[in-house]
């Protein structure tokens, strides 16, 4: 799975040749983020975000585990055991701080991942599934963090559960039954508690299997890059190994120390007061906010206050937040513009960035109360956000008039004052003109 | 085809969403907002100065004692310190013999039973044990209260928006009420409580109250920054050693980083563009 000029394994020694013919582990590191891996050589630090946001996961899962050493999962006594951990565990304290921000950093990565990925068009042939995997990493991640916020048990875990578990009490009819049947119970208490906590353990673990899935999806037809352009010839690549394992290593450090600073020196910036209260069902909270991360969805959910025709304002908010999720899947088929990256499609990219500061508008209306003006800006930035995949994506695959792309890789890095490299460059590695990728 | 269906679906949203915003538009025109009396008078805390502020900040151990004199002599009555223990009174220095000390002489007894014939009983508090609850639940402190339950003091920093500044103006922001402010009874005015009414009396009434051992005069203002410096370490004990710790991290991955580019750079010196070489061929 790789182009015909990409290095092939050859075990050097004894043992690397006696596992080879057994258990050729060696073999699929090599071609995978190995010197096996030809990646373009053009790509930004844009793409250091898909192997950041897979850092960002495993430390989830090892601090995960480690911390559910020391939780409880029962109303009564989860709080305290949150306290036990921060008090008495030895580096307790770094091990919680380390998870909840690690949810945050864990998102922003990904959040970085998916606006690069519909920036630069990357969902397009033949990247489909890795786009389609992604998202459904996306939406794992999302699940496993509501339950993960939920095990704290503060005010915010237990009302954030409520109101959430509540949206599927909007589906007519059923909706009040499987809710009670989903949460073990009419309001959020040890039952759900426990089922959440094992959900909780046991998602991190599909991701992990679906991350493996998008990684090897995405080694078909190789890397995009920010020209959008395919790879051509053998020196529009560069090895995996070692230039973006070398080029990684600098963006994990810089992510490291962004991570540090939130850990070490505002550990709760991102999190919420109200949640060092302990979950108090008599209580409701002045103003009842999700993690940051759902924000914009959770703007989208309140921005549907009045019945469209026969479907209640409630339902329609919740109809609206999944397919605000949903709609983004549909973006391969959306987008039939045969020029991917938004470099070259001018009227793409502002369409993109009005997107953006929609996101950003959303996401501000998200954490305010529901109350006006910010219930009607929510309102129009929604109605721009649907407007976006599902009106301007489509039309604009029709009318745009793109700008020329440059001719390869090589091209847009060396410029056009250099001489474009000779062509017998490219025959000599293979006889095929166009090397199409080998699986 | 899907094009088409995405476009009547995003057309159905747009109306969707456009006919919540002309009501809500509509609603809002027409009703005038008054502003609540809250609203008026409500005051935020402003930024303080602590010790333990920014990231080279940290607890001065000598203020969280003056603190713990005042948590003692004031909040105790009524407030619980649930997740703290008296053994953890030896991270603000004090000695192991004054920690003994202060459990055996805490006014209240820790719950127990009578090794004998197990009937409920009390016993005085040792340094493992954690600070006991001066009501013996929930319902006997709204008893206690007019009604209203004083809340647990270990995380209460952590537990309200503005932290140790909020904490801070809140002691110290008792008043009279203005004269268009009803404030119920047994209830006390203070702008910077939602609600400007507070069941708690005002805890800290004159200068002296507390008596201070090290020098440090015991105005108003000054107890309340201390206990709140104290409730600030009761809710996060080991803020000290997160920074410390912190620090050297970062010392470490931005030395680290640093490197990192350089390798980066040097690997990738034979892909990037020549600039030389342009210069080279110009000339």
């Amino acid at each position: 799975m790789s182009f015909p000029w990409a290095q092939q394994y050859e075990p050097k020694n004894g043992f690397t040749k006696w596992m080879d013919s057994r258990l050729p582990i060696f073999r699929l590191v090599h071609g995978a983020v190995g010197p096996g891996y030809p990646v373009p050589r053009n790509l930004n630090y844009f793409w250091n975000f898909g192997v950041l946001a897979g850092f960002a996961l495993m430390v989830q899962i090892v601090t995960g585990i480690i911390l559910a050493m020391h939780y409880r999962a029962d109303g009564a006594i989860a709080f305290a055991s949150v306290e036990h951990i921060m008090r008495n565990v030895n580096e307790g304290w770094f091990l919680r701080y380390a998870h909840a921000n690690g949810a945050s950093f864990f998102f922003i990565a990904m959040y970085i991942h998916i606006g690069r990925n519909i920036y630069y068009g990357s969902y397009k042939a033949p990247r489909e599934m890795v786009f389609l995997l992604g998202m459904v990493i996306y939406l794992l991640a999302m699940a496993t963090a509501f339950m993960g916020y939920v095990l704290p048990w503060g005010q915010m875990s237990f009302w954030g559960a409520k109101v959430i578990t509540g949206l599927i009490g909007a589906i007519p009819f059923v909706g009040e039954s499987i809710q009670t049947w989903l949460l073990g119970g009419f309001a959020p208490d040890t039952a759900a508690l426990n089922r959440f906590f094992s959900l909780h353990y046991l998602l991190p673990f599909v991701i992990a299997g679906v991350v493996i899935l998008h990684i090897w999806a995405l080694h078909i037809p190789g890397s995009g890059n920010p020209t959008g352009v395919d790879v051509k010839s053998p020196q529009d690549t560069v090895p995996f190994h070692p230039y973006y394992t070398a080029k990684d290593g600098f963006g994990l450090g810089v992510y490291l120390i962004a991570f540090a600073i939130m850990v070490f020196f505002l550990p709760n910036a991102l999190g919420h007061a109200d949640n060092y209260i302990e979950a108090n069902p008599l209580s409701t909270p002045a103003h009842i906010v999700p993690e940051w991360y759902y924000y914009p969805f959770y703007a989208i959910l309140r921005s549907f206050t009045s019945d469209f025709f026969f479907i209640e304002a409630k339902l329609m908010g919740v109809i609206a937040m999944f397919s605000a999720i949903l709609v983004v899947f549909l973006l391969p088929w959306l987008d039939n513009s045969p020029v991917r990256s938004a470099n070259y499609r001018p009227k793409f990219r502002m369409f993109f960035y009005i997107w953006l500061v929609d996101l950003v508008v959303l996401f501000y209306c998200g954490g305010m109360p529901a109350e006006e003006p910010y219930v009607m800006i929510s309102q129009i930035a929604t109605a721009y956000y649907f407007s976006f995949f599902l009106i301007i994506i489509p039309v604009l695959a029709k009318i745009e008039r793109t700008t020329p792309l440059p001719n390869s890789i090589t091209e847009s890095v060396l410029g056009h004052d250099e001489p474009v490299a000779p062509v017998a460059t490219t025959k000599s590695t293979s006889g095929d003109p166009s090397p199409q990728p080998a699986v | 085809m899907i094009r088409l269906l995405a476009f009547v679906v995003g057309l159905g949203f747009l109306a969707a969403s456009g006919c919540s915003f002309v009501n809500g538009f509509g609603t809002w025109i027409s009703t005038e907002t008054e502003k609540s009396i809250e609203y008026k008078y409500l005051k935020h805390a402003h930024a303080e100065e602590w010790s333990f502020s920014g990231p080279f900040g940290r607890y001065d151990n000598q203020q969280l004692q003056r603190g713990f004199r005042v948590f003692r002599d004031t909040c105790s009555g009524c407030h619980s310190l649930k997740y703290v223990a008296f053994r953890n009174l030896e991270e603000i220095d004090y000695t192991e013999a004054e920690v003994r000390a202060i459990a055996d002489q805490w006014p209240i007894q820790v719950p127990s039973i009578n090794p004998q014939d197990g009937a409920p009983n009390t016993r005085k508090a040792l340094p493992s044990d954690n600070f006991p609850n001066p009501f013996p639940n929930a319902v006997a402190a709204r008893a206690a209260n007019n009604n209203a339950l004083p809340p647990d003091l270990s995380l209460i920093v952590k537990a309200r928006e503005g932290g140790a500044d909020y904490i801070h103006a809140l002691l110290v922001g008792y008043g009279d009420a203005p004269a268009d402010v009803e404030v119920g009874q047994g209830l006390h005015y203070n702008p910077y409580f939602h609600g400007l009414a507070i069941a708690m009396p005002r805890p800290l009434n004159s200068d002296g109250q507390v008596t201070y051992t090290d020098g440090t005069e015991a105005t108003v203002d000054q107890m309340a920054r201390d206990v709140t410096a104290f409730l600030m370490w009761t809710a996060e004990p080991k803020m000290d050693t997160r920074k410390n710790v912190g620090i050297a991290v970062l010392i470490f991955l931005i030395f680290a980083t640093i490197l990192a580019y350089f390798a980066y750079r040097n690997v990738w010196a034979d892909k990037k563009p020549k600039k030389k070489k342009k210069d080279e061929a110009a000339a």
